[in-house]
This record gives structure tokens, sequence and C-alpha cells, in this order.
């Protein structure tokens, strides 16, 4: 086991632990917890936005052509836009080590 | 310099909080604490204290409003006892750890079950990991000088203060005490600018997830304040002499200078134990007593320095940690002893739990208890000192 595996010296840190840049949450990377990833087949997708809408952690966003496509960065691989894709568009495929 | 009126505790209290201009009161009536705020919050609504009075639900949401409300910057009390600390438990460890500077006044008293309104150490004793700043009065005038000096030391070194005062013995007492002129006291006490608070022109983060890799950090900080502390509250405590000629110490000693046997304890019960040190002392037995006015964090220089050449030492806690190799003092001191080379025979007694009277007859019978620990190994790690068989 590694023996420093901290982020930041304790000495950096502000009072409190607090944060003193706003909305810095979008930095944090919560994709590499996931161990499936979403793959959307777009010939079954019918741009519902089901994903987008029961996405807990607000991972889908809209691209140019209409389809919601899942930003991996944020993904937990959670499966509940598996699960509920109407037109089982969406596979849990497992992540590669 | 103020006048020296004869004054119950509680309420000198409530007007030294009020000389301090807190913002926020909020509590929740539990005895022996409730005159304190009772009285404060007369004076909100008599208008003769410009401050937030919260009549909460609970200690829980009381703690949680003063988090709240320092959060925002703004100076804040509360006070409660027993039962009413316990409820406040798990906000007490965020009020630290977000370094709030929340001061808080415990009217010390038994914890239930048997259930006791009396006094004893079992309730502030809980707290002890807390990260709260924690000092003991052991008088009136004192447990209102501590009032000035937690607001002092709260804001400087951005922690919360907790002042204890022995219930009933304390806080319902009638004494003539000393309220600082107001002059003296804004002097001492400038107002409360925090450099980081809630405030929605510019928005922080208080309370941020600590994930394993930054959980460390953030109590290796916390903890570094928190020692840092020490240098403020002495300070403090130097510039209180300068302004009002009154000297306190983390450690206060009596008749130390040559003692060969001491008593330790804390609290109101000091100014009994110095009865009986001069009563021994009449009788040529070289006694000597020591208080821990500051608790946390542990004075251990102080302590090392405060215990000169003594052969033996009898530590006298109010409170039962049970399974444990003494009460939560007698632990502290053998442990800070371990550290050291001067090591005197220590004694740990248990007495005065809920209010039961310790009187100075007691106090030569522990002194007398010490002195043979000189001698002979005692038979137990502690005692619990005049139970009934």
């Amino acid at each position: 086991m590694p023996k420093d595996q901290g982020l930041i010296s304790w000495k950096e840190l502000a009072p409190g632990m607090f944060i003193l840049e706003p909305g810095n949450s979008v930095k944090f990377k919560t994709g590499d917890w996931r161990a499936y990833k979403p793959v959307l087949d777009k010939e079954k997708c019918i741009k519902c936005g089901m994903c987008y809408a029961l996405c807990p952690d607000l991972c889908y966003k809209k691209d140019e052509e209409g389809y919601f496509i899942c930003n991996l960065y944020y993904c937990k691989g959670c499966g509940i836009c598996a699960a509920n894709c109407p037109k089982n568009a969406i596979t849990m495929v497992l992540e590669e080590a | 310099m103020g006048k020296r009126l004869a004054k119950e505790v509680s309420i000198a209290i409530a007007e030294a909080v009020a000389q301090c201009k807190v913002d926020v009161i909020s509590a929740y009536p539990i005895t022996p604490q409730t005159h304190i705020v009772e009285h404060l919050a007369e004076l909100v609504n008599n208008g003769e204290l410009e401050a937030e009075y919260m009549p909460v639900e609970s200690e829980h949401a009381a703690m949680s409003a003063c988090i709240g409300a320092a959060a925002t910057g703004a100076r804040t009390f509360t006070s409660t006892s027993a039962q009413g600390l316990l409820l406040m438990y798990e906000n007490l460890f965020i009020a630290s750890a977000f370094r709030l500077p929340i001061v808080m006044v415990i009217a010390n008293r038994s914890i239930s079950a048997p259930i006791s309104i009396w006094n004893d150490h079992s309730d502030v004793m809980t707290m002890r990991d807390s990260g709260w700043i924690t000092t003991f009065a052991e008088n009136g005038q004192e447990a209102v000088d501590l009032i000035y000096h937690a607001y002092r030391v709260a804001e400087k070194a951005l922690l919360p203060v907790a002042v204890n005062i022995d219930g009933f013995t304390l806080s319902h007492v009638i004494e003539p005490i000393e309220l600082l002129d107001q002059e003296l006291v804004d002097k001492y006490i400038p107002p409360l600018r925090m450099k980081y608070k809630l405030d929605p022109k510019k928005p922080i983060t208080m309370g941020a997830i600590g994930v394993p890799e930054i959980y460390t950090e953030a109590k290796k900080a916390q903890d570094e304040a928190f020692k840092a502390s020490y240098k403020i509250i002495v300070n403090a405590w130097k510039e209180f002499e300068k302004l009002t000629g009154r000297r306190y110490q983390p450690v206060e000693t009596y008749q130390m200078e040559d003692a060969e046997v001491a008593l330790l304890i804390m609290g109101s019960l000091a100014e009994t134990a110095m009865n009986a040190v001069d009563f021994l002392r009449k009788k040529g037995k070289k006694v000597g007593l020591l208080r821990f006015r500051l608790w946390r964090p542990f004075p251990l220089k102080d302590f090392l320095r405060a215990i000169g050449k003594i052969k033996a030492l009898g530590v006298i806690d109010r409170a039962v940690s049970h399974g444990s190799t003494g009460g939560p003092v007698g632990i502290e001191v053998r442990s800070a002893l371990y550290q050291s080379n001067k090591r005197p025979k220590v004694v740990n007694f248990i007495a005065g739990l809920s209010g039961r009277d310790v009187t100075v007859e007691d106090f030569v019978e522990l002194f007398e208890k010490t002195y043979e620990a000189i001698n002979k190994k005692p038979k137990f790690s502690y005692e619990i000192y005049g139970v009934k068989e």
C-alpha cells in the first residue's frame, strides 16, 4: 500500500476543509468507480430522453443530432438508464481492467 | 473597574455573554443551566440585548442553529447540561471540524441513569475528544472571566470553546462578582470578522465529503489548529491580566512550592480541597493542590512543571469511565507522566458523583490515602471513593 495517498498537503487546506472555489464538484471524477459502462445502440434509440431524465448523476447530455450521450467522466455505471430504456438501446458492458 | 455586586452566577454569566455582544443565542432549557439562557431571553425581550434568540425544539437543534449562525459569521452562544449535551453530541464534532467559534457554557450535571440533576463531570467528559477547547471554573468570578476569555480565544483560534461550571454549586450560588466595564469588553473582544463564511456574494462550500484521499489531511489540519490554540489561550489570559489584574493560568497551583503530596481536581471542589490543604499544613504536612483550569488542549508542560517534586499525586475524577484504567483525568495524567522523567506515584479516586458532598474531612482522608501510595502499591488502578459497602 502506498504511504502517501493524499491529494493535497494538509497545510494547503482551507480551515474546516472548506472549498473556496464554487462549483468545483464538476472536477470530481466519479467515472472511475464504474464496473459496467452504458453503450448506446443508435439504431434502436428513439431519442426519448428517458436515460437523460433518470440518470442520478446527470451524466446524459443531448448532442447535435438529438441523441443523449453519457459522459463517462461521471458515469458510475449504475445501469438505471439501461434498465429503463423502452427500446433496450443501452447495454451495460463490463469495463476492461 | 466595575463594581462587585452579589449575583447568582448564572445571571452574571448571562450578563457577561450579553456584554460580549452575541448575535445569536440558541438553547433549550435544562436544569441546572436554565437560568443562563432564561436571563438572556429576558435581556433580548427587554431590548437590552440586540440579538436573535432562537428557542428550539431540542439541544440537537440548538447546536445546529449555532453552527448555522456561526457559519454566516455571527457570534453565537448556547448552554446546556447532561442529557442536553448528549443530544448535541454529533454536532459538537461538526462545530469543531468546521472551525466555528461557538461558545457554550456547560452547567455540569450527572448523566442518566439513574436520573440525576446534580453535579459531577460525567457530561463534559464524554466530549473530551470532540475538538472543543474546554475550561473549568472554580468560582463565579472565574466563570464570568472565562466567558470573556472564551470569545477572545474562540475567535482567534477559530475553534469552539466549552466553559464548564459545576451545576448548582456554581450555577445557582450567589457570589460577589465583578463584571468588566463595557469599554474593556469591547477592547478585549473586537467585532467578529470571519474570513470564511457563508455569503451569497462569495460562495464557498462547507461540509464537503472527505474522501479517503483527503480525510486524513483534514484531521491533521484540525489537530494542528487545536494544538496551536494553546498559545492563543495562554496569551488571552495574559491580555486579560493586563486589563483586569486577574491572573489565570492553564494549571492552578496551591501550596505546591515544597509539596511532597498533592491532589489534583477540576472545578469548584478545589475550594474545599484548599481548606483541607490549609488544615494539613497547620499540622506540618507538606501538601499541595493542583487544578486544571484548561482541560483541552491538555496542558502537558504546565502540568509537568506544576507537579514539582511531589512523591505521590491523588487524581480526583468526577466521572466514571467504565472498564477503563481510571477516571478520565486519571488516565490522562498517567499518560502525561509516562512521557516524563518525573513520575510520582499516582492514585486515582472517583468522588463527588451526582452532587455527593466531598467535605474537607474527605479531602484530608484522600490526602492520607495518597500519602500511603508513596510506600505501598495501590491495590486498584482507581477507587470509587466514599461508596457505601
